[in-house]
């Protein structure tokens, strides 16, 4: 990074409970009542706020365009400055980033960010080919319109490339909807076993039921500062230590098959005859690390991070995440949840909320949800939010979270490091 | 000028589908008809009425992509067109139980990415004549086209190659 601009810190949160439908309420309000949270949780008032950032993904769920603009006086935001950020499934990162540079850069002394989707107004199916129409119109939506297939590919080539079996991709799955049991806010938690997963509905194989986010009605708001205010408004911010981005074709077949881009923990011998990132890796995931380690000062990662949160919308992403981010190196992905090194009390715990999996995937507000668990976790405040401790990680100093756009198009990384 | 403080809108009988009143949730339909053009990419299309599939080949650096571009990723150059053999193998697949509305009546479907010996990309399909378990990566292909084109990548598919 040529220059990180001035620190930024989060200094509050709040999210509203995924759910599969929630009709009681439109998405101006559900933003509303996390927005609301977030400022009460550190005594804020609208006169502290500079300005916003809207997080949402598709205009086609609710056929209500500049819906941004309509969540932003909602707030009472207007008229300061604000914009709408969209980036696939990666919007809530994406846009969670661009308030760190709003406040990096000077812009803004704080900056809201707001997230939210409502996916209930279309049936499932509908909602399936509003997100395939986030892929190639021409040549890739004509041929099967269905993202869970793009992603079933890249699991059977990861099968084929590493040996990677479906019982590592159910032991994620088992993991994630565990985890959520202690989450308030998930919308499915779930004890499951491997042969509950490999026994739900197959729905593009390898991928059944169980191995597949659902689609959710959510709202997310991150509230950032800069020094200064973020130490005035409250007394345990977190800091945002660095921050990557990554993207790759939007069509799989155009991925490349060259060489691996190292992190500083690997070598090019570590890989000698892997072609990358064809389809079985996200090369923009792996762009992301590298840029936020770069500009985190992280060299080990699995060693310097206690807590990641990641884009799991599939268990083989999850699997193919861990490498991308040098959790453990290419092709040794399933064997790191299988060994259990991703659990709450592993190695390095992923996914401690749940992920995606088990909290739903309310698009917009997907990413900026992760950094308001994740902020909670450094915070140590997992109980007061949570009414439950289970989840809380002891010591936890530094966390990743990770957000991604359709077969890995977008992928955001953000480093966030505990103060105190 | 009109000044009638007697004027009423006419009723009509259309009336709205009510799924729930409390909160009030009513039916709201769209949809569209779009003046689709495939611009640079038209030419793969109206190839497949012949039987052929046409990639793109870079004028400057010679990467050659299975799935058409107009311009090269690698140097930025203009490419050409760039005629594909008909036989192929798997790089990957899949079979869709479930898919998006448009293709619910079709599932299940197998889904493949095939590559061509000497491209440098891939290309999307489907497969038919199979079964998953039939499937494996490396399988040898081949392509069979449409005589009565839909002027959609649907146009070309693939079978195993006897
Ligand atoms: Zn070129």
């Amino acid at each position: 990074m040529k220059n990180k601009g001035q620190d930024v810190y989060m200094i509050s949160g709040g999210v509203t409970k995924f759910t599969k439908a929630s009709p009681e309420a439109d998405f101006r309000l559900r933003t509303k009542k996390a927005f609301d949270y977030a400022l009460n949780d550190v005594g804020m008032t609208l006169k502290d706020i500079d300005g916003s950032v809207a997080s949402y993904f598709s205009d086609h769920f609710q056929r209500q365009l500049m819906s941004g603009i309509m969540a932003q006086d909602y707030l009472g935001l207007t008229p300061k400055p604000s914009k709408r950020v969209e980036g696939g499934g990666a919007t809530g990162g994406l846009s969670f980033q661009a308030g760190v540079e709003e406040v990096a850069s000077g812009r803004m002394n704080t900056c809201v960010v707001y997230g939210f989707e409502t996916m209930s107004h279309v049936n499932t199916w509908k909602g399936n080919e509003f997100i395939a129409l986030a892929s190639d119109t021409n040549f890739d939506y004509p041929i099967g319109g269905f993202y869970t297939g793009y992603y079933a590919m890249m699991a059977t080539r990861h099968m084929h490339e590493f040996g990677t079996t479906v019982e590592q991709l159910a032991k994620v799955s088992v993991k994630n909807h565990g985890n959520a049991l202690h989450n308030p806010y998930a919308q499915s938690p779930m004890k499951i076993t491997v042969e509950d997963v490999r026994n739900s509905p197959m729905v593009s194989y390898p991928l059944t039921r169980l191995d597949v986010c659902a689609m959710s009605d959510g709202a997310a708001v991150a509230v950032l500062a800069n020094e200064e205010k973020a130490f005035e408004l409250c007394d345990n911010p977190v800091l945002i230590k660095g921050i990557g981005t990554g993207t790759d074709t939007m069509r799989l077949a155009d991925r490349p098959h060259g060489k691996v881009i190292l992190l500083p923990n690997e070598s090019e011998s570590d890989y000698k005859n892997l072609k990358y990132p064809g389809i079985h890796s996200f090369r923009a995931g792996r762009s992301a690390a590298k840029e936020a380690y770069l500009s985190a000062g992280i060299t080990d990662p699995l060693e310097e991070l206690d807590i990641v949160e990641l884009h799991d919308a599939y268990t083989s992403s999850e699997i193919q995440t861990y490498e991308d981010l040098g959790l453990c190196k290419y092709g040794e992905g399933g064997h790191f949840v299988e060994e259990g090194k991703a659990d709450l009390k592993g190695k390095v715990a992923v996914n401690p909320s749940g992920g995606l999996l088990a909290c739903g995937h309310p698009v917009g507000a997907t990413g900026i949800m992760q950094a308001v668990f994740m902020f909670w976790q450094l915070q140590r405040t997992i109980k007061k939010h949570f009414k439950d401790e289970t989840l809380q990680i002891n010591n936890a100093k530094r966390g990743l979270i990770h957000s991604h756009a359709g077969t890995g198009t977008y992928v955001t990384a953000t480093v966030m490091e505990a103060v105190k | 000028m009109t000044i009638n403080p007697k004027a009423k809108l006419e009723e009509t009988q259309d009336g709205t589908v009510v799924y729930n009143f409390d909160p009030l949730i009513v039916k709201s339909h769209y949809e569209i008809d779009y003046v689709h053009s495939y611009a640079q990419d038209s030419e793969f299309f109206k190839a497949l009425g012949r039987k052929e599939i046409l990639g793109s080949k870079c004028k400057k650096c010679g990467y050659i992509y299975a799935t058409p571009r107009g311009h090269c990723m690698e140097c930025g150059s203009e490419t050409e067109w760039y005629k594909l053999p008909n036989e192929g193998k798997i790089h990957a697949y899949t079979t869709c139980y479930f898919g998006g509305e448009a293709f619910l009546n079709e599932t299940p479907f197998h889904l493949v990415l095939v590559e061509f010996e000497g491209v440098d990309s891939l290309f999307m399909s489907r497969i038919i004549g199979v079964d998953t378990e039939d499937l494996y990566i490396g399988m040898p292909i081949r392509a069979k086209f449409r005589r009565n084109l839909k002027l959609n990548p649907t146009d070309v598919y693939f079978v195993p190659k006897a």
